[in-house]
């Protein structure tokens, strides 16, 4: 055996070891820092794994862009909705009157916040830009309440690591981790543009979440359960969208 | 330091009579570890635009809106305006998926690639035009012996002429930032802590356009570059480019040390 190829033995073994030694470490830690995206498995999973990993070690607390009030587009889109289920129908009829937002799980207080409770609670507005996955977007301005007040109101506990929002129409499901739920832009969003927030864009009740693509933005919600792990719902990988085969985390 | 010599001297011992190859294991590597992910950028790439196969330019832009222009295809998705009554299939899913994985191996690989031939010299050595190219008459005479069809010089087989190393110099350190950055301008988690970037590129639509044009000249770049392969020796080049070896004799396994 000649020395090259004895060195290269050499050089290739300890490379290999390194290299496997760094990876398993890599997983330990980004395992224990929550770096793991539900949807992390699969041909996929690495580059979901690096994607997220990367927005929430650098991009954790930074702010969507807002816009002054002129760049508003006169033509918001609203995209195409199923046909509503009469539930939808009945409140819609009712002027949702009696639209309630449930929210429990790993919570102290358990609560159903009526619309107007949750007009009761501080009020903001954003300027902020809806980005379509299909390429498109426009800017509105979008007025709610931060979901940060909702869950303290119910005291989150301190092992929740997600927020999981359901729409009242079916298999119309998301769910964000608390890095995104406790943002202070993440808004249930009940006004648009200086109105009531149209059915078409999610009336009466919105989630915005401006740091991620717009199917991250469920119209219509009713539910919003608080967990430490997405195992249990659904096929387990986060939420309707990996279902259907979209990423879970939509902030790319 | 020690490890580098063993790669170099791994490459070396590789090659046939002691002769230095055509190209090194790392460019070798880098190569064809980018022409896959470049092939599935490109073929998820373009399943999106079908989801909305507009472009318009500025912060924001819909089916609402007037485009800077559309390419006239049937969209996948009914609510986009194409002129057609049909739409074709979805394939955003699956392509949204491999483009951004696809997009890491790249950034990987150029990264790895870049900082190694920095370090090593490659770019200095082999890219950046020499000391005797470096003038006009070099320049058009390059161009003169393609227009005429003209066989290649004898050291091309070793080393590259000024317009070759112009064209790699362009795709290394302009088109590729330049995709690259346009493609993070999309992402609305870059924007919210980067946003002096999707604000350079003009707003968002801008970027997408952008990410689009940059994209077609890379796309250009591949068809002259496979082109004026099949023109130098198809398999040659190549072979030079897997194994290393410039000539046509099959691999010597008996020489290998």
């Amino acid at each position: 055996m000649s020395v090259i190829s004895r060195r290269k033995l050499i050089t290739t073994g300890v490379v290999a070891v390194a290299g496997v030694a760094g990876l398993s470490a890599a997983d330990r830690i980004a395992k224990r820092y929550g770096l793991i995206p539900p949807d992390g498995g699969g041909i996929y999973g690495p580059g979901e794994t690096l994607t997220y990993a990367a927005q929430r070690l650098l991009t954790k607390h930074s702010l969507a862009r807002e816009f002054p009030r002129s760049m508003i587009s006169e033509k918001p889109f609203g995209n195409e909705l199923a046909p509503p289920t009469d539930a939808f129908k009945h409140h819609q009829a009712a002027g949702f009157a009696d639209w309630k937002l449930d929210v429990g799980g790993m919570v102290e207080r358990p609560t159903a916040f009526s619309l107007s409770d949750l007009k009761s609670l501080p009020t903001h507005s954003q300027i902020t830009e809806v980005v379509c996955e299909e390429g498109w977007s426009y800017v509105a301005e979008w007025i709610g309440t931060p979901l940060s007040g909702v869950l303290n109101e119910v005291g989150v506990h301190p092992q929740a690591r997600y927020v999981v929002y359901y729409s009242i129409e079916p298999d119309w499901w998301e769910s964000v981790d608390m890095a995104d739920a406790l943002h202070p832009q993440t808004f249930l969003t009940m006004g648009m543009n200086n109105g009531n927030l149209p059915v078409h864009f999610g009336g009466p009740l919105r989630l915005r979440v401006p740091r991620q693509l717009g199917y991250k933005s469920v119209k219509f919600i009713t539910r919003m359960t608080v967990t430490d792990s997405m195992k249990k719902f659904g096929k387990g990988l986060g939420s309707a969208s990996p279902e259907a085969g979209y990423s879970w985390y939509a902030g790319i | 330091m020690a490890a580098s010599s063993t790669v170099s001297q791994i490459s070396v011992a590789r090659t046939e009579a002691g002769a230095p190859p055509r190209h090194t294991l790392l460019v070798r590597i880098t190569h064809w570890v980018t022409v896959l992910s470049f092939f599935a950028l490109l073929v998820t790439g373009a399943e999106l635009i079908v989801s909305h196969p507009r472009f318009y330019w500025g912060e924001a832009g819909n089916s609402g809106t007037e485009p800077l222009f559309r390419i006239p295809i049937p969209a996948s998705r009914g609510t986009v305006p194409s002129g057609y009554s049909y739409t074709m299939p979805d394939q955003n899913g699956w392509s949204r998926y491999l483009h951004f994985e696809a997009a890491w191996v790249l950034v990987i690989t150029a990264l790895i690639y870049g900082l190694a031939s920095l370090l090593n010299g490659h770019f200095r050595r082999n890219l950046l035009p020499a000391p005797a190219q470096r003038n006009w008459p070099a320049f058009r005479a390059v161009f003169a012996r393609y227009f005429r069809r003209g066989p290649p010089d004898a050291g091309e087989a070793n080393s590259y002429n000024v317009v070759q190393r112009l064209s790699y110099l362009i795709v290394i350190f302009v088109l590729f930032p330049l995709v690259i950055l346009t493609g993070l301008a999309l992402s609305p988690g870059f924007n919210a802590a980067f946003p002096i970037v999707v604000t350079a590129f003009g707003g968002r639509q801008s970027s997408r356009t952008l990410h689009f044009f940059v994209t077609d000249l890379l796309v250009i770049f591949l068809i002259v570059h496979v082109a004026m392969i099949a023109l130098a020796g198809f398999w040659s080049r190549n072979r030079a480019m897997i194994t290393g070896h410039i000539k046509s004799q099959p691999y010597q396994t008996k020489e290998r040390v």
